[in-house]
């Protein structure tokens, strides 16, 4: 354990999985919370900062690589940057391609380039130690601080009903409002008396999927760093990298694998939702 | 008693976790193989499929294993 030894295993861990939260105080005012019961009784109104902070700073520094990128893009010999930024948009040109077909569609396409590579940055933040940054902030004064966006829920199920609702959007202008309630009603079981139950089995698998969507990346990010806390937790510095590092080399697969993952099934819903031209 | 309780709880977790996505992940690596056995030239697109799967079927375990850890460690 880092810190020393006035913290008991479980507060470390507790500690270092909690969000630094901006919110108002049960006597009204305004402030960030102190200890998690604070944060508990903060409510709705209330606002994880370094979640905040994190996500809309890695998602400038995509946007940044990514213009910087296009600016100095020269048919000639490319150069680094230029040859990263082709390779992750050709990448996701392929999957759309092979996914969604040669549909219409301007937005799928840097939607899903947008997810894959902030949801990787997101992930990737999972490699710095855990003690670095939260010490760094704590010697400022701030008591809590945790790095990587997404294993917070509020991440992941953010983006993932943004995607629902996307799906919902198409699902209304491609089908009309008549042909998406027509196949909430007649997908399973074609049959008139089957209506009912096969409007609650659509209703379920449509509300299903944002949950799945978002608390897969959710758990298997948080499942890593509760696990690189308990190594933190158990261990003497001097043998963490013994179990962290060969942990570390098996997340390297699990990152991008996790945000490329998040960006298949957002195409997937969103191509589902063109389906159009179905017989039954 | 509740301590010896979340243990028990955790062990099922950890212990079922680990078998249903033992088995999916045994039955998908076999069905790859067999695919690649009879069409080696598919090896590349079928990768990519069986990684996505193999994304999906990793969640539920390792999901059990974060919460059956907290639960053993920080509650």
């Amino acid at each position: 354990m880092a810190s020393g030894g006035e913290q008991t295993t479980s507060e470390y861990i507790r500690h270092h999985l909690q969000n630094l939260v901006y919110g108002q105080h049960s006597d009204g005012s305004w402030g960030f919370a102190g200890s998690a019961e604070e944060a508990e009784q903060m409510g709705f109104w209330a606002i994880h900062v370094d979640t905040m902070f994190w996500s809309i700073s890695l998602g400038m520094v995509f946007l940044w690589t990514f213009i910087a990128g296009a600016k100095r893009a020269t048919s000639g010999v490319p150069g680094g940057l230029q040859n990263f930024c082709e390779m992750a948009v050709e990448f996701v040109d392929d999957t759309v391609r092979g996914v969604f077909g040669n549909r219409q569609n301007d937005l799928i396409a840097p939607l899903s380039l947008t997810i894959v590579i902030w949801v990787f940055l997101m992930n990737l933040m999972d490699l710095v130690p855990v003690d670095f940054v939260p010490q760094a902030f704590h010697a400022m004064g701030v008591p809590y601080w945790k790095i990587v966006p997404t294993t917070d829920p509020n991440v992941t199920l953010g983006m993932s009903v943004s995607v629902f609702f996307l799906v919902l959007f198409y699902n209304f202008r491609i089908k009309g409002p008549i042909g998406f309630g027509k196949r909430m009603v007649t997908h399973p079981i074609p049959h008139w008396s089957m209506y009912p139950f096969n409007f609650v089995l659509e209703t379920v698998d449509m509300l299903a999927k944002p949950l799945s969507h978002g608390l897969r990346l959710f758990g298997n990010l948080y499942a890593a760093e509760v696990i690189f806390i308990l190594i933190a937790a158990m261990l003497p510095f001097y043998l963490q990298w013994t179990l962290s590092l060969p942990w570390a080399i098996f997340h390297i697969l699990v990152i991008p694998l996790q945000s490329f993952i998040f960006m298949v099934l957002t195409i997937v819903y969103l191509a589902q939702a063109h389906e159009t031209d179905e017989h039954h | 008693m509740e301590q010896s309780l979340i243990f028990v709880a955790a062990a099922f977790m950890l212990g079922l976790g680990a078998i249903g996505s033992g088995i999916g992940i045994g039955v998908l690596g076999s069905k790859y193989l067999e695919g690649v056995a009879r069409q080696p030239e598919l090896q590349g697109t079928l990768q990519t499929q069986l990684f996505i799967v193999l994304g999906l079927v990793d969640a539920i375990p390792i999901i059990a294993v974060a919460i059956s850890l907290y639960l053993i460690f920080a509650v």
